[in-house]
């Protein structure tokens, strides 16, 4: 169904460039063309049929339905509305504020937000394109495992003694009056809200995300072309144990959202890098990074936040050896 | 005068709104004062999570995105 973007790559490339596709520019190039264009059509398509579903989803109803709820499902809640949930970055604060004011504990907060940059619908959808539906399977429930178990590892260590004050405080009055801060009642939407809500989003998130396409796929195909082919399955494709930790730590300066991140997955993987050393550095790039970590130090203190960062780190690492040492079996 | 506070943490939307705001209540020569909130507790008090967030007179218009055209208007009429 997607042959016909390699084919209009092909057509550039050979006939009206005139490069061949054997040699290293037209192979790049290729690879760039084709990438960028079928990218860029799945997300017009995709993200506005997408945003006329769930068009009445906001982290407000995410709130109100995930207080009071059991801590058990609350992390698995948690972490899946983190994954479908839009919600820009920068509002990690007051969704955390509005969260923890209802109540909630710090654990399913956190589940919600450490899944929130790993998984959406766009990076679902890119991967599913670009990498297979397997693949796709496994990156979902590895990004999900990772903001249940931060959770529950979070509130099993009692991080809520490590908010800052007025957030601790919050988060006891919250306990005792959960019902005060339900939101209004929303009316049903119509076709046509629906229609207007989609439509903005689309504008919103292919603005935001149409240049970090072009970035990670521009990589991807500077990776496909350019280094010799066989050097990087030579020298890390045994996954030896040290390029994962490695691979992880290259991640944290590296600060890009899943969008940009995942055609240089294909690329790394197709040049035979472990898919365990793929996971760990996509994962690393996308969650762990300082700009958006600086932000929560409005309502924790460092200690959490640290804390936090390292289980990140930790938890990306183990995941890469895991895969790495499971690959022969799948 | 009209006391307008929009609510947001920094984020590029928030500034955009206070500068929409501003511009259209020059353009309509209403006079207004446009505050820009960041302090997340102030914010949590609001019971807002979606940012920018706009409000006026002490209550919560609108939130989650920069308001559009006709909506500023209405209000700063009202």
């Amino acid at each position: 169904m997607f042959e016909i973007f390699a084919d209009l790559a092909t057509w550039l490339v050979v006939d009206v460039f005139g490069l061949s596709k054997e040699k290293k520019l037209g192979d790049a190039l290729h690879f760039f063309i084709e990438d960028t264009t079928k990218i860029f059509f799945l997300l017009l398509v995709m993200i506005y049929a997408i945003a006329l579903i769930r068009a009445s989803m906001n982290v407000e109803r995410v709130r109100d339905y995930l207080a009071g709820k059991n801590k058990g499902v609350g992390y698995i809640l948690g972490s899946s509305f983190g994954a479908i949930t839009p919600f820009c970055s920068c509002s990690s604060i007051p969704v955390f504020l509005g969260f923890t004011s209802a109540g909630i504990p710090v654990g399913i907060t956190m589940s919600f937000l450490i899944t929130s940059p790993l998984i959406n619908e766009v990076a679902v959808l890119l991967l599913l394109s670009l990498l297979g539906l397997k693949f796709t399977l496994l990156y979902v429930v590895v990004g999900m495992s990772v903001g249940i178990l931060g959770g529950v590892f979070l509130d099993a260590i009692r991080a809520e003694r490590w908010l800052q004050s007025f957030a601790a405080k919050a988060l006891k009055q919250g306990g005792n009056t959960s019902s005060t801060v339900l939101s209004k009642q929303v009316e049903p939407l119509s076709l046509k809200e629906r229609h207007i809500f989609a439509k903005e989003e689309l504008l919103e998130i292919f603005g935001r995300v149409w240049k970090w396409v072009i970035i990670g796929v521009g990589l991807g195909s500077a990776l496909h072309g350019f280094v010799p082919d066989g050097w990087i399955e030579e020298h890390l494709g045994n996954g030896q144990w040290w390029s994962v930790p490695s691979a992880v730590l290259l991640g944290i300066p590296l600060y890009s959202n899943a969008t940009g991140v995942i055609p240089v997955m294909e690329s790394l993987i197709k040049q035979g890098l472990p898919i365990g050393t793929t996971l760990a550095f996509c994962m690393s790039t996308v969650a762990a990074s300082f700009p958006e970590f600086i932000l929560l130090k409005q309502v924790m203190q460092w200690r959490l936040l640290v804390l936090i960062f390292v289980l990140l780190l930790v938890a990306f690492t183990l995941i890469g050896w895991i895969f790495n040492y499971l690959t022969p079996f799948i | 005068m009209k006391e307008i506070k929009v609510l947001g943490t920094g984020c590029v939307k928030c500034t955009k709104t206070v500068e929409v705001i501003s511009k259209i209540a020059n353009e309509l020569n209403i006079d207004v004062n446009v505050i820009k909130e960041t302090d997340p507790e102030i914010i949590m008090k609001y019971g807002v999570m979606s940012t920018p967030a706009v409000i006026i007179d002490e209550v919560n218009l609108h939130s989650g995105s920069i308001p559009h055209r006709q909506d500023i208007e209405l209000w700063l009429k009202k």
